[in-house]
């Protein structure tokens, strides 16, 4: 076994601000020269920020490591970085083969064109030959089960076609290293474990594969080995079962609080704006780790800046797949034909115990007017929490410890009736 | 699910794969690494081999380019015809009649679309490409390939309403009996020499356009003020003093004037052929460093 890839004091730096307004217009890069003429020449150190840093790491050929951490850890940067899409601030990679990423299924694709154009057009940009993907194309259209709409524009597709076309392509990609990004996050759970095989069988032809995913059992399931990058640090690297269970015990894998301290940048508009949204415990703890059969609380607080308006606060739950897991908005009565008044409001929704099933929960929080419709924000990934069984025997689970299915997983009231005088027709009478 | 004989391809330069050996395809390293990656220093390799190894892609995007376009039009490729066509009829009305423009001694309407083909071609190439890369930023933030690739499929689309465009001269070129010479062996050099110049300003206007949205806006409007900066609907002839200096520095002014002279077999005028290439590799060799040079930020900007 020799290195594929070996990375070396690789860092990252990302200019801070450079995120929400990453381009400039002519005007703006003249003002700002005008008033502040030397600024362009100061060293802006505290203007930065480092997406990664320090990162040493080297990965067999033939290896399949996995690579895990919160939203914003650098996990994201790394494989930009590893698939030549951006480049890093200081450093070495060296890279022993060729790399396929798959940062995004179906990237390329354009709605207009068929099926048949598509896959063409899409296995051109990942890199492959016109005549690789001739020979495979049989192959992919099969994989992908669109036979019968393979020369219908892929506009008129579902998306559960649209994904597996867009997924089969990628996946018939044959680079020596493989640097996937969370691309299992959509599709049904069928096509989901076509795809993990998928990757499993390239990795057996002795390729590489580098895997980012918030799907904690698919990453112990596919990588004998695993990476925790936190705060663009490389915090542990070693077997996945070990890495995942520190990164799941030290309450790195979700954020239970967001709060956006500058008001004039929070998320929202003239109207109103968040102000944080946290995830509470009955003992009103803010708290990552939630016990299935305990309540959980989801608080939104905002700022209400222009009076006069009917605010309905509202919340998306999805799960570690990407499901809707359901929707909720405050229907109280009162607040519905309300315009609310300049100020701080708190508004906090309670899930009951013993509803959600175990796993990751991830919360969007949002603001509406219903008439006339307007949102005033809509934070996608606001907060997360996990739901924890501690296994003692009084969930939904009872004294079964296999895996259990489902997004919900409520205890229902079972009855029993028992009549001890019919035995069964098998039985001869006496 | 693979057979054999099949090598792993994912382009990049220096081909490292084995053939089958036995039931699998096992894949063998080399020694030294095929891709270092690092912060780049100013000046940059161009990497023509790298650009060699995605001619497929550029193609595919082209095709592309060129097949979305007309889909769901009522006219699809007529387009392409149209657009020159009818400013030909305007033109030869408002200049040619009314204005009274002389015209080299070419009848008006053959000039004036000998000039508004290749003007046609470059003004559409340059916008398009220069809108390229933005409007390609889902690829850019998740795919590597060469930048270059996407202005010059902008560019090289626009080549095929070229094409298009052309077939009207045929007609046009026996209603006003004008005979083919054998100058006319000099006009796919003027193609080639006008689709560099594209390239050029595409590629370079694609890449401010990146971290300056205002090239979006002011791209037309410079565009439509070359035109009248061009020999297009006077002859360059026309000009005397210094408008004949500002002109002869366009670089469209040689590469136009020879595109119609090598069309009716008029005198090649090699002066200003020999200026318009000069200006024209010059701008070429600048953009491809500028561009080159703002591509690594791409990814973070657009």
């Amino acid at each position: 076994m020799k290195p594929v890839i070996k990375v070396k004091g690789m860092g990252k730096q990302y200019r801070i601000g450079g995120q929400q307004v990453p381009y400039q217009t002519l005007r703006e890069s003249v003002s700002n020269t005008v008033r502040a003429p030397l600024k362009r020449f100061r060293r802006n150190g505290n203007r930065t920020i480092w997406a990664l840093r320090d990162i040493d790491f080297e990965v067999q050929a033939g290896e399949v490591v996995g690579i895990i951490g919160r939203n914003g850890a650098g996990k994201s940067t790394l494989l930009k970085i590893l698939s030549r899409i951006t480049e890093p601030t200081t450093g070495r990679v060296e890279l022993y083969g060729r790399v396929g990423s798959l940062l995004e299924v179906g990237t390329g694709f354009h709605p207009e064109l068929t099926g048949r154009e598509n896959i063409f057009l899409n296995g051109a940009i990942l890199g492959m030959k016109r005549a690789e993907i001739q020979q495979k194309f049989d192959e992919i259209v099969a994989f992908a089960e669109v036979e019968r709409f393979i020369d219908t524009p892929v506009k008129r597709y579902s998306s559960g076609m649209f994904f597996r076309l867009a997924f089969a392509v990628a996946a018939h990609l044959e680079p020596e290293i493989l640097v996937v990004d969370e691309v299992l996050a959509v599709g049904d759970a069928g096509f989901q474990r076509k795809c993990l095989d998928q990757m499993k069988e390239v990795s057996q032809h002795g390729r590489t594969v580098l895997f980012v995913s918030h799907n904690m059992p698919a990453i112990s399931r596919l990588c004998p080995r695993t990476v925790l990058l936190n705060e663009g640090k490389l915090l542990e690297d070693g077997p996945s079962n070990q890495v995942i269970s520190t990164y799941l015990q030290s309450g790195l894998g979700t954020t239970a609080e967001r709060k956006w301290p500058n008001l004039a940048k929070a998320p929202g508009n003239h109207i109103a704006r968040l102000v944080a949204v946290r995830v509470r415990t009955e003992e009103n703890e803010i708290s990552e780790a939630i016990d299935i059969r305990r309540p959980v609380g989801i608080e939104m607080e905002f700022q209400v800046l222009k009076p006069g308006h009917v605010l309905v606060p509202n919340h998306k739950f999805f799960n570690e797949e990407g499901v809707t897991v359901f929707v909720a908005s405050d229907p109280d009565p009162v607040w519905r034909r309300q315009p609310r008044a300049a100020g701080r409001y708190v508004s906090t929704a309670w899930i009951p115990g013993n509803f959600l099933a175990e796993g990751s929960i991830i919360v969007e929080a949002a603001l509406s007017t219903f008439e006339p419709e307007m949102i005033h924000f809509d934070e996608r990934d606001a907060v997360a929490f996990q739901v924890v069984d501690s296994r003692d025997g009084d969930s939904a689970r009872g004294d079964y410890a296999g895996p259990m299915p489902g997004v919900v997983r409520p205890i229902l009231d079972w009855t029993t009736q028992f009549d001890s005088n019919q035995q069964g027709d098998s039985r001869p009478v006496l | 699910m693979t057979p054999d004989n099949t090598a792993p391809v994912v382009a990049t330069s220096a081909a490292v794969s084995s053939p089958a050996s036995g039931g699998e395809d096992r894949v063998s390293l080399p020694d030294a690494p095929l891709v270092v990656i690092e912060p780049s220093r100013y000046w940059v390799a161009l990497d023509l081999r790298g650009l060699w190894s995605y001619r497929e892609l550029l193609y595919f995007l082209t095709w592309r380019d060129v097949k979305v376009r007309y889909k769901q039009t009522l006219l699809g490729a007529a387009w392409a015809v149209i657009q020159p066509l009818f400013t030909m009829i305007i033109f030869s009305l408002l200049f040619g009649r009314l204005a009274g423009i002389k015209s080299d001694d070419i009848p008006y309407p053959m000039f004036a679309y000998a000039g508004l083909l290749p003007w046609t071609f470059f003004s559409n190439a340059v916008t398009a490409s220069g809108n390229s890369l933005v409007g390609s930023s889902t690829l850019i933030t998740k795919i590597y390939f060469p930048r270059i690739i996407i202005p010059a499929a902008a560019v090289a689309a626009g080549l095929v309403d070229f094409v298009l465009a052309f077939l009207v001269l045929i007609p046009l070129m026996f209603y006003y009996g004008v005979s083919v010479t054998p100058r006319l062996i000099f006009l796919p050099l003027m193609v080639l020499l006008i689709t560099f110049l594209a390239l050029a300003i595409g590629m370079w206007m694609s890449a401010l356009n990146v971290k300056y949205r205002d090239i979006r806006y002011a791209l037309p409007f410079v565009i439509q003020l070359w035109m009248f900066a061009s020999p297009i609907i006077y002859p360059a002839s026309m000009l005397r003093g210094k408008l004949k200096i500002v002109l002869t520095l366009n670089p469209l002014t040689g590469i136009i004037e020879n595109f119609r002279s090598a069309l009716v077999g008029r005198e090649m005028k090699w002066s200003s052929l020999a200026i318009s290439a000069a200006i024209t590799f010059v701008l070429f060799v600048w953009s491809a460093y500028a561009f080159k040079r703002m591509e690594r930020t791409f990814a973070d900007l657009v």
